[in-house]
């Protein structure tokens, strides 16, 4: 079990977490609020001393002095920094996250909004990650030292290596533009923006719910790049954790008795090993999911995909601190609650790690 | 094991190739990409961004309008005639009559009277432009009124030259709003303004059908309207902020129109067939602006010196190729009074010797808050590689449009490079802001371009002032002119440019409109082959 | 084990038998034999020598830059922009003139900048947290994980971009918010690695003998955990390159002219489809460079940390 150990080394906390003690569940309620106060405590200053000025996002530039004085009391800006804060928490506590200055809706609107943009290209990536990265480790591990065991070494680490914006306009240019696999930037083509009335705001489900299939492989077509690209940095990852999990399992002395027992090779690694190996992978998968769901800004200012990270972005850099302080927030509770999960299903999967 | 990854690879590449088989855009809809995300409120009230101007000028009407390609010509929209009073202070609209808005409500003087006093009351960024001529929130509902059904009636406090008013109508400020309709989504006396922001009450060629914030903005066509309904039945705009994407999505044909393509992009598309260009002179103008809290750019050789130094030909043929054009007075050309003669170009040994008699021969250091787009940071650069050469080492500090403005706002800055946009098309516009600082103290109430640079006007800012009242368009197109030249000789801006906006479109796309503001960019006559 | 002795077969008597002497002499000797063992191990991985050399070029480059380069990567001539490769310029022009292979040259010596001086202070704070907090436990771990959470769970380009706008453009800055986004996994790394040590007899023997705790965490500890830091930190090393070249994207990183390879990226983009040498090849140059570091950080973990890879 040493790669486990290894994700437990460079992960997080886990070892507390569901001791089953009386109290731990409040120990674990405490410790979230203390890293969430964190999270908005830390964004919140990053706002206060970005040498930006919130007001210009609200009034323009070339506002006349008195509209900017008035707006900016309306802000709440004058007050001191301590009491805004306060007043954001109270707030937040309530449930109410704010207005966006810039696009002059609720916070919590905005975001049910560009979640699920990031959350369908997250998903589909690793799927796809999923699919080819395992496989690719599988093979790896079963020809190990030889060259297809380098080639899925280095076609790996290659895509840990480009910088994801120009491969995202290489990909764009030869499988859009040249050979017509795929279609262009956007969720959806253009002419077809307002033809699908967001329920889940999942371009995929929502095609399906509206029973329109030419509209979902519309969406397949436009999803498909930016997912294969984002996939291919989270495929370099479960690749080499593949690999190193399966190397671990063949030696081990079940697959030898195995294949006395005359067993085929085929079914010893594709069955025995590999689902032994399932169990570890769900960490690494997670880990590389919750990454995901960062929002990849790049990638989304590339393919006009309208998510959370070119949110977050464009919210910073006008200081629309109410956007970038709810932003902030999902993205920490995605993580925190992929990484709790992962933690779940592992125990839950995997006996010995009940002990 | 290598059938299956095969399989898998292939799979993907055959799953994907016949579904991106792509129809071209419909015949009846346009479809744009275009970076809209400074859109941050619908509200023609509020609107002062120019993606905000564009979808206003598109979607109501206004009082007054003027020719696109000659804004001297100002004629009747939903005001179909006016009348000035004797003393020069009262205004008399007569309202179009049959004009309908979405809603199906008559417009009347009524409506006109409280789009105006809502402009005032709100107090939104673009209110001054009606604020200056004496209107306040305590006066406006007895200085702008309606007499009857199609009389709307205007007081000013002073005899203002009167082109000067009704260029200030003309802009986005001017627009009719559905009083019915608004007043009917008020809350807490916020005269509809928060649902305004996101919602529609016009009456003009098109309605807003959605906008979602920095995904997309679309309108559909109103077909009753009373100056013959447009070809397109639906305008849909794709928020694309890469312009590369922009590129791609032109050449490939699933959009029509492409607005944000830089200067090289342009160069490659244009032995493309299946695309055109569309250019229009815009009144942006891009300057620098010199901070006279420098001790160096105080000095009037330098600030001359630096006007010897830039590669204005080279710029405007490369860098910013098609894009501009060469332009030094502050008034861009197109407007009543604009200065169109351009005494300065790249001289070096001339500039060098300035900076010797400004006793600077071995040059000085400074710095440029540079905002970081691709044009602006590669006209920088070009400035900073002939500065050296007079022995000038330039800074650059780049940053986000809005970091930028902010350091500039609050004088902070050495130098700053910028774009300039008129709010109107009347010449005050920029003559109040370049050469009009009442005052020059850290704390002033008005802070215009000559404040943020802390250049204290003089005498020009009450010959501004002066030229407002000027009744005679003749004598206050030469009083302009009188202004331009004094910034251009001892003013802290090296004005470079003007603006021009191009539109790469597909070649059956017909009659887009581009107008020397984006409010008068019209998509309402496009017709596609 | 049957390379070792293949190789010590081989090699003269003298510097080699004593590396792989059954019995070392002294502590030093026994310490310079493990690395040797390491160095066979490692050399016989060809992709992390492949690696090795790539970011040994990489440091020739950036020193011989001057030498190397055929024209001042500054020099801007509009009258010569965007020209294609060819003999004059290999590489051709940019928007500006400028000869892409002397801006590429010289933007070497950033890339090696940013990713030295980013492993030199996030490693070590990561460090200092980790080791302090494992060796400690209690709420002194609880506050510091704490932290550590706070800042793992922030996406990384967004703290990155925000450290940035805060803290003005340039280089430095660009480094100094790349650190502050790298060091929370080097502090899970020590913890953890302090954990499974602060309870073994070493330690409780050096406590007996007096040692304070300081000295505790220097001396014994910190070394325990270098091992898989190396492994993690090189590894790290080809996303901080990236974070740069994104925030260069951005238009956030380094200040131009600097030839830094994701500015000249993201300037080059416009003329993609045309001009593709523009943005192609220091995109190209980033990948050869971020994956020299990958490989390298391979072939290190499989030397350094048995348990991660083989």
């Amino acid at each position: 079990m040493s790669a486990v150990t290894r994700k437990n080394r460079d992960g997080r906390t886990r070892t507390h977490l569901f001791s089953g003690k009386a109290g731990s569940f409040l120990r674990v309620v405490f410790s979230l609020a203390i890293t969430f106060f964190g999270l908005l405590l830390v964004t919140f200053l990053i706002g206060r001393v970005l040498p930006i000025d919130p007001v210009l996002a609200a009034v323009g530039d070339r506002a006349p002095q008195a509209v900017y004085d008035r707006v900016r009391e309306e802000m709440g800006l004058n007050l001191p920094l301590w009491q805004q804060f306060f007043i954001y928490i109270s707030n937040v506590l309530q449930g109410n996250f704010g207005q966006s200055v810039l696009t002059a809706n609720p916070v919590i609107d905005d975001i049910k909004r560009v979640f699920p943009a990031t959350l369908e290209l997250a998903t589909i990536a690793t799927i796809i990650g999923v699919l080819l990265g395992i496989p690719a480790g599988v093979f790896a591990a079963i020809n190990k030292g030889k060259w297809p065991d380098h080639i899925v070494r280095v076609i790996g680490l290659a895509g840990h290596s480009m910088p994801i914006f120009w491969l995202g306009l290489m990909g764009l240019l030869v499988f859009y533009m040249k050979l017509d696999w795929v279609a262009g930037p956007g969720r959806l083509d253009a002419f077809y923006i307002d033809f699908i009335e967001p329920t889940t705001g999942l371009m995929l489900v929502d095609t399906l719910i509206e029973g329109d299939t030419d509209l979902f492989w519309n969406a397949v077509s436009h999803i498909i790049l930016p997912a294969s690209i984002l996939a291919y940095f989270s495929l370099a990852y479960i690749a080499r954790m593949t690999r190193s999990f399966m190397l671990e399992q063949l030696s081990q002395e079940y697959i030898l008795t195995a294949r006395v027992k005359g067993i085929s090779e085929h079914r010893i690694i594709w069955r025995h090993a590999l689902g032994n190996v399932m169990v570890p992978l769900v960490t690494v998968i997670a880990l590389s999911y919750a990454n995901l769901l960062e929002g990849s800004v790049l990638t989304e200012i590339i393919f006009a995909w309208p998510g959370l990270g070119l949110y977050i972005t464009n919210s910073l850099l006008n200081a629309d601190m109410n956007a970038v302080l709810g932003g902030t927030v999902v993205v920490g509770a995605v993580f925190i609650s992929v990484n709790m999960l992962s933690d779940v299903l592992y125990r839950l999967l995997d006996p010995r790690a009940r002990r | 094991m290598r059938k299956l990854i095969a399989g898998l690879v292939m799979g993907t590449a055959l799953a994907t190739a016949p579904m991106a088989a792509q129809a071209e855009t419909p015949k009846n809809a346009l479809v744009m990409a275009f970076a809209i995300d400074d859109i941050i409120t619908l509200d023609p009230a509020q609107i002062f961004e120019f993606s905000g101007a564009e979808y206003a000028g598109n979607t109501y009407d206004r009082l007054i309008g003027f020719d696109n390609d000659d804004v001297s010509k100002i004629y009747g929209v939903l005001a179909e005639s006016w009348e000035v009073s004797e003393d020069g202070k009262t205004f008399t609209f007569k309202i179009r009559d049959g004009v309908e808005f979405a809603s199906g409500n008559d417009l009347t003087a009524e409506d006109a009277a409280f789009s105006l006093q809502r402009v005032i009351l709100l107090d939104q960024s673009p209110a001054f432009i009606l604020g200056q001529f004496g209107l306040t929130a305590d006066n406006v509902k007895e200085k702008i009124r309606a007499t009857d059904e199609s009389t709307l009636v205007m007081e000013l406090d002073k005899p203002y030259a009167p082109s000067f008013v009704l260029y200030c109508l003309t802009a986005g400020v001017g627009a009719v709003v559905d009083k019915e309709e608004v007043l009917a989504h008020e809350v807490d006396g916020d005269l509809g303004h928060e649902w305004l922001k996101t919602n529609y009450a016009g009456s003009g060629p098109f309605k807003l059908n959605k906008w979602t914030a920095g995904e997309s903005l679309s309108l559909t066509s109103n077909d009753d309207y009373w100056d013959g309904a447009p070809a397109m039945k639906r305008v849909i705009i794709r928020s694309v902020k890469e312009s590369a994407s922009q590129q791609l999505l032109l050449e490939k044909g699933d959009i029509d129109i492409a607005r944000n393509l830089e200067a090289d992009q342009l160069a490659s598309i244009k032995g493309d067939d299946n695309i055109k260009l569309l250019s229009k002179g815009k009144g942006a103008l891009w300057y620098l602006g010199l901070s006279q809290k420098n001790e160096y750019l105080s000095n009037p050789k330098v600030r001359e010196a630096l006007k010897y130094l830039v590669d204005y030909k080279g710029i405007s043929e490369t860098i910013l190729a098609g894009r501009s054009q060469i332009h030094q007075g502050f008034l861009p050309e197109g407007f009543l009074g604009a200065y169109n003669e351009n005494p300065y170009s790249l001289d070096i040994e001339k500039a060098k010797s300035l900076l010797a008699e400004a006793g600077l021969a071995d040059g000085f250091s400074v710095t440029m808050d540079t905002r970081n787009t691709t044009s602006i940071m590669a006209m920088a650069q070009s400035i900073q590689a002939t500065w050296a050469q007079a022995g000038i080492n330039l800074e650059i500090i780049p940053g986000d449009g809005k970091q930028t403005l902010t350091k500039y706002r609050a004088r902070q800055h050495d130098i700053y490079i910028g774009r300039w946009g008129p709010d109107y098309q009347d010449p005050h516009t920029n003559a109040s802001t370049f050469a009009w600082n009442p005052d020059n103290s850290d704390d002033a109430t008005a802070k215009p371009l000559a404040w943020r640079n802390a250049w204290d006007a003089g005498a020009l800012t009450a010959e501004t002032d002066a030229a407002t009242l000027e009744r005679d368009d003749a004598k206050r197109a030469a009083m302009y002119i009188d202004l331009q030249k004094k910034v251009l000789e001892s003013g802290p801006f090296v004005v470079m440019f003007q603006e021009t906006e191009i539109a790469s479109m597909r070649s059956n796309v017909n009659n887009f409109i581009l107008g020397p503001s984006f409010d008068n960019n019209y998509y309402r006559y496009v017709t596609k082959d | 084990m049957t390379t070792q002795t293949d190789i010590s077969k081989s090699a003269k008597p003298g510097l080699k038998q004593w590396l792989v002497a059954d019995a070392p002499q002294s502590r030093f000797q026994a310490k310079c034999g493990r690395a040797w063992l390491g160095w066979i191990k490692f050399s016989e991985n060809k992709l992390a020598m492949i690696g090795l050399s790539v970011v040994i070029g990489l440091i020739l480059v950036t020193i011989f830059a001057p030498l190397l380069a055929p024209y001042d990567p500054l020099a801007a001539n509009l009258a010569n922009r965007i020209q294609p490769p060819g003999a004059e310029h290999w590489f051709g022009t940019d928007q500006l003139g400028r000869d892409i292979l002397s801006r590429v040259i010289y933007g070497a010596q950033y890339t090696l900048l940013i990713v030295g001086l980013v492993a030199i202070t996030a490693a070590p704070v990561g460090l200092l947290v980790g080791t302090t907090a494992g060796f400690f436990g209690g709420w002194v771990d609880a506050v510091l994980m704490r932290i550590t959470d706070v800042f793992l769970a922030f996406p990384k380009l967004i703290l990155a971009l925000a450290f940035v706008s805060a803290l003005g453009p340039g280089i430095e800055n660009a480094i100094l918010a790349i650190a502050v986004t790298a060091w929370p996994p080097y502090a899970r790394i020590a913890r953890a690695e302090t954990i499974t040590v602060r309870k073994s007899d070493f330690i409780e023997a050096a406590r007996l003998q007096g040692t304070s705790n300081f000295a505790l965490i220097i001396g014994h500890i910190t070394p325990m955990c270098m091992s898989s830091l190396v492994v993690r930190v090189t590894l790290d090393m080809a996303g901080m390159i990236l974070i740069a070249a994104g925030l260069g994207f951005l238009g956030l990183g380094a200040q131009p002219p600097m030839p830094e390879w994701g500015a000249m990226v993201s300037d080059g983009r416009q003329f993609l489809l045309e001009q593709w040498w523009v943005a192609t090849v220091p995109g190209i140059a980033i990948l050869i460079v971020s994956l020299g570091f990958n490989l390298l950080g391979d072939g290190l973990r499989d030397v350094l940390d048995p348990r991660g890879g083989d």
